[in-house]
């Protein structure tokens, strides 16, 4: 048995260590100005997708992201763990989406990739949190969605059967293939890196990065083999209706964008001594805060 | 006039405290907006849910009883509650932000293509002029939700899609029954004009629900541990503590995705909300989200070894010093006073 099983995952700027240049004067993010990273569910998704590979050796891993031409590192990253192959979904026009917007070039990204058995994606995306794309894609491709996987307990030719983690409890479940899976933090970390697969897939490249290699060798040799070869994707090779997309496409609008203002209390102020915390305790028994 | 839709979740033939406090919340809105209230009960065995949401202000419970619709699914939750919002029209719809709303809210979202605001900390009636094109909207719902790593608070508004829908965490809201007796009518739905085959793609196998171990929104007095605990053994610490004061333990995000506390305890946008008598922050810096969850507390005391951690500000008294020597300080006096 083997399966194709395709691995959304997504390069997002790593929100805990924000900037004051993070936001653009229309509420959007500045995605140049924070570091980028992998989003970590989306890990823990790949990670499920490579327990399937371990096990059925002929599994096809395809990776599917979407954002500016940097994120091709997030398809890089995947090869060094054994994906296979990636396709990079990147477009100005689709620049300003909303959830719904990116749901739905997802999908047609993934009816362009298309013959597969199942999607993973991770649970959410830590810029965001809104655990929503997941299950807008499945919908937009009449898929069933499971959410809140921990873990894929047994995959069959067109039955997947996984493991959820709910706020009280788990729940198993069976669903017929395809499906949409996304997976929950608490699934398997990702492996590591693999030096191999490292130097198999370093120069793995997008078309548009391939342009930028001046060494005319390096270049020749990527263009000679089909695994480095990262796909890409525009509005038009998915022949996306422009009025679905981007912010035309996106029906929440950021009306306006707030700093945080701490409202300032008058703060007593103490120190860790025997006096200072003797007669805190004190105060807070008098005034039957406590006991 | 286009009414309010409030999806209530059903566990054990009990409504979610979420799913009260959003009819709650969406009675407020709809005196303001001069429409109705319209509950979602879309379960099996609901002979006595309507009495427990009909208090809150509900003015229509839409009722879809059925042996297969319970325990929760996506698919056939979706059809059901899509087959309502396609029919009655209305203008909001909100759903707790729990692991079944976050599931199911998306799905209809996509669905209606109509936009979706996720783990909003209030809910506003207010008007919206586009920037680009200059229309006016009178009474759009804000919808309001600290993002982007907490740094910013953005109003979100949907004005030209309907429904305008939301999720709200447990907590967020107050629940609270209205002061007039409400006439509440029973819709009831037929299913099986609905519900076929293809709603039933996945199925449950197994199911091990634990009744709620923690309930932080009844707690009076929490101490709650941060990422400055530093481990799993530190939040003993505070176990200890609480246990003698008689109150419960709480986490933000950064302690619970350290593997510090569990997931049950975490306070905050993305976890629970409180409004204890006292809030014991330790070793806690204060992210917005976090704030959000806690900053409605009567007394908040920080204990930080940073003089200039953001949570300082909202706290009433201020600690500097190292959680690890000064909690065991606090039980110490505590013990000796309180006899």
């Amino acid at each position: 048995m083997a399966f194709r099983i395709i691995v959304l995952a997504k390069q997002v700027p790593d929100t805990r260590n924000v900037g004051e240049d993070a936001m653009t004067s229309d509420g959007t993010v500045n995605r140049a100005a924070l570091p980028a990273i992998y989003n970590p569910e989306d890990l823990n998704a790949l990670e499920q997708a490579l327990l399937i590979k371990d096990k059925y050796a002929d599994t096809e891993i395809i990776i599917l992201t979407m954002g500016p031409p940097r994120a091709a590192d997030i398809i890089r990253e995947s090869m060094f763990r054994d994906a296979d192959s990636g396709y990079l979904v990147t477009d100005k026009r689709f620049a300003g989406a909303d959830t719904l917007a990116t749901s739905y070039v997802i999908s047609k990204a993934v009816e362009k990739i298309g013959n597969y058995d199942l999607i993973l994606s991770g649970r959410q995306a830590i810029d965001g949190d809104t655990a929503q794309v997941g299950p807008q894609t499945a919908e937009k491709l009449k898929l069933p969605q499971i959410t809140y996987a921990e873990e894929i307990i047994d995959i069959k030719k067109d039955k997947v059967t996984v493991k959820r983690r709910l706020e009280r409890g788990v729940e198993v479940v069976e669903s017929s293939l395809p499906a949409l899976i996304t997976v929950h933090s608490s699934a398997e970390k990702c492996r590591p890196k693999n030096a191999k697969l490292y130097m198999k897939y370093k120069h793995a490249k997008t078309p548009t990065e391939l342009q930028t290699i001046a060494d005319d060798y390096l270049n020749q040799s990527v263009r000679n083999k089909d695994y480095l070869q990262i796909e890409e994707l525009s509005v038009d090779d998915l022949k996306c209706d422009i009025q679905k997309i981007g912010l035309a496409g996106s029906p929440t609008k950021v009306k306006k964008i707030d700093n945080v203002v701490l409202q300032s209390k008058d703060s007593k102020v103490i120190r860790d001594n025997d006096t200072e915390i003797r007669q805190l305790m004190q105060d807070l028994i008098t005034n039957h805060t406590l006991g | 006039m286009n009414n309010i839709c409030v999806y209530c979740e059903i566990e054990d033939g009990v409504v979610a405290d979420v799913s009260l406090e959003l009819v709650s919340k969406a009675s407020k809105l709809a005196s303001e907006l001069n429409c109705e209230v319209e509950a979602v009960v879309i379960s099996s065995g609901t002979e006595k849910i309507a009495e427990q949401i009909t208090p809150y202000g509900a003015d229509t419970i839409h009722i879809a009883d059925d042996k297969r619709l319970h325990p929760y699914t996506t698919l056939p939750h979706a059809a059901v509650l899509t087959d309502i919002i396609n029919r009655k029209k209305p203008q909001i719809v909100l759903v707790g932000a729990t692991s079944v709303g976050r599931d199911l809210a998306p799905r209809i979202a996509s669905e209606l293509r109509c936009g979706l605001t996720a783990d909003c900390t209030d809910l506003v009636i207010g008007d919206y002029s586009d920037p680009k094109s200059g229309r006016e909207y009178k009474n759009l719902l804000y919808q309001i939700r600290p993002a982007f790593g907490g740094n910013i608070i953005a109003t979100i508004v949907n004005p030209e899609t309907r429904p305008q829908m939301a999720t709200v965490r447990e907590g967020v809201m107050k629940k609270e029954k209205t002061a007039k007796q409400h006439k509440t009518k029973i819709e009831k739905i037929d299913t099986m004009k609905i519900l076929d085959n293809v709603n039933f793609a996945v199925k449950i196998i197994e199911r091990h629900i634990e009744p709620r171990k923690v309930n932080l929104g009844a707690a009076q007095i929490i101490v709650a541990g941060g990422f400055g605990v530093g481990s799993k053994e530190g939040f003993d610490l505070l176990n200890d503590l609480a246990k003698i004061v008689g109150g419960e333990v709480g986490a933000s995000r950064a302690a619970v995705d350290a593997g510090y506390a569990d997931h049950s305890r975490q306070i905050g946008q993305t976890g629970v909300t409180v409004r204890p008598k006292l809030y014991i922050a330790c070793g806690i810096s204060g992210a917005i989200q976090h704030r959000a969850g806690m900053d409605s507390s009567a007394q908040i005391i920080s204990i930080n070894t940073d003089p200039e951690a953001p949570i300082n500000s909202i706290a009433d008294v201020t600690l500097v010093g190292d959680l690890h020597s000064v909690i065991p300080k606090m039980i110490k006096f505590y013990k000796e006073q309180s006899k």
